[in-house]
């Protein structure tokens, strides 16, 4: 004889992974570290806009350092490398997003002295659905979209781009050549998610770079100011 | 495509729960999923089948209840639903605003459950 009952459980599904990620947020303040997850498509221009990134935050005296996500290939931590910030490829072998798991257990095989960090860019893989779902411990999860890639993206995909803090329009050099609607896409990110800030930058030229240059160093200062 | 690792968390949580309760045979898991959840019904009702084979799940029934997106309209002061995530707009007066109620959930509510009753003889 058996007897069908209700079992009260309500727990969220990603329960484990939102604990890990706390546990690493709580970590990273505690050593002053900024870290920014970095979203976006394939080809969106993470990896060269992480490199000048990287770059101009070394030539300011400030120590960034990067851990880069792919499903395959260690390319973009070797480009990244040219800058001189410390940087780490995470092979997901497959998987289309990063968990909090991983950036712990290459946080820790690393050997990198988060005291000595300033600032941790994680690069996630290229992709705008699934990493929506995930919290690495980010302080900043930045959406990056190029001018390439049509205005109607943010409708598309308007999981991500609500999930982030910011959003990073990439490539404008290339604008005009391809009659990127500056207006269109900027009223499409505010419908999906009002009050967004918005970074419109170039890798390439360097345009727009110092306004998100003086941001990340405000934000460190202030997690620094909580910290002492 | 993340719903199979999605599906795997759900069934060891379910799983754990059900065997700390002492429970011999799960009916239904009852899920609540929320529009920005990132996650998409369909495929995760394909993963939970996948995910659930050998376990003590296998051939149990996930029940998902769909939960559309809220948000607080300060114009009108009521919480109110989005018939659509394209546009985080009051519905009715048509403010924008971020201020987001609900619609994240990704959340286990209940087992449905069968015990074996203890037999006398």
């Amino acid at each position: 004889m058996s007897s069908p009952r209700i079992l009260e459980i309500r727990r969220g599904v990603l329960e484990k992974n939102d604990q890990l990620a706390q546990g690493l947020r709580e970590r990273f303040q505690a050593a002053g570290v900024f870290v920014a997850n970095l979203v976006s498509s394939p080809g969106a221009g993470k990896t060269a806009f992480l490199e000048r990134t990287l770059t101009l935050l070394r030539a300011e005296g400030l120590r960034p350092a990067a851990l880069v996500g792919d499903l395959a290939t260690d390319n973009d931590a070797q480009r990244l490398a040219r800058s001189g910030a410390p940087v780490r490829q995470i092979v997901t072998g497959g998987n289309c997003h990063l968990e909090a798991d991983m950036i712990g257990d290459h946080i820790d095989s690393w050997g990198i002295d988060l005291a000595d960090t300033d600032f941790l860019f994680i690069e996630n893989v290229g992709n705008l659905v699934c990493p929506a779902s995930y919290d690495l411990g980010e302080a900043l999860r930045c959406v990056l979209l190029s001018v390439t890639e049509g205005e109607d993206k943010p409708l598309k995909y308007p999981i991500i781009f609500h999930s982030a803090d910011a959003a990073i329009i990439t490539k404008i050099d290339l604008a005009a050549a391809v009659e990127f609607d500056r207006e269109a896409v900027l009223a499409n990110i505010q419908s999906v998610s009002p009050g967004l800030r918005v970074f419109e930058t170039s890798a390439k030229s360097g345009e727009g770079m110092a306004a998100w240059i003086a941001y990340l160093k405000a934000r460190h200062q202030k997690l620094a100011g909580d910290v002492g | 495509m993340h719903e199979l690792s999605i599906a795997e968390n759900l069934i060891e949580i379910a799983s754990n729960a059900a065997q700390a309760a002492g429970v011999q045979h799960v009916q239904a898991v009852h899920l609540r999923l929320g529009a920005l959840s990132g996650v998409v019904a369909d495929a995760l009702q394909f993963s939970y089948e996948v995910a659930a084979a050998g376990t003590l799940l296998e051939g149990s029934q996930l029940v998902i209840q769909a939960v559309p997106a809220a948000i607080y309209c300060a114009v009108c002061a009521q919480v109110v639903e989005l018939p659509t995530i394209q546009a985080f707009c009051c519905p009715v007066c048509g403010t924008f605003s971020a201020d987001v109620r609900q619609g994240r959930e990704l959340e286990i509510i209940s087992l449905e459950v069968e015990d074996e009753q203890p037999t006398y003889s």
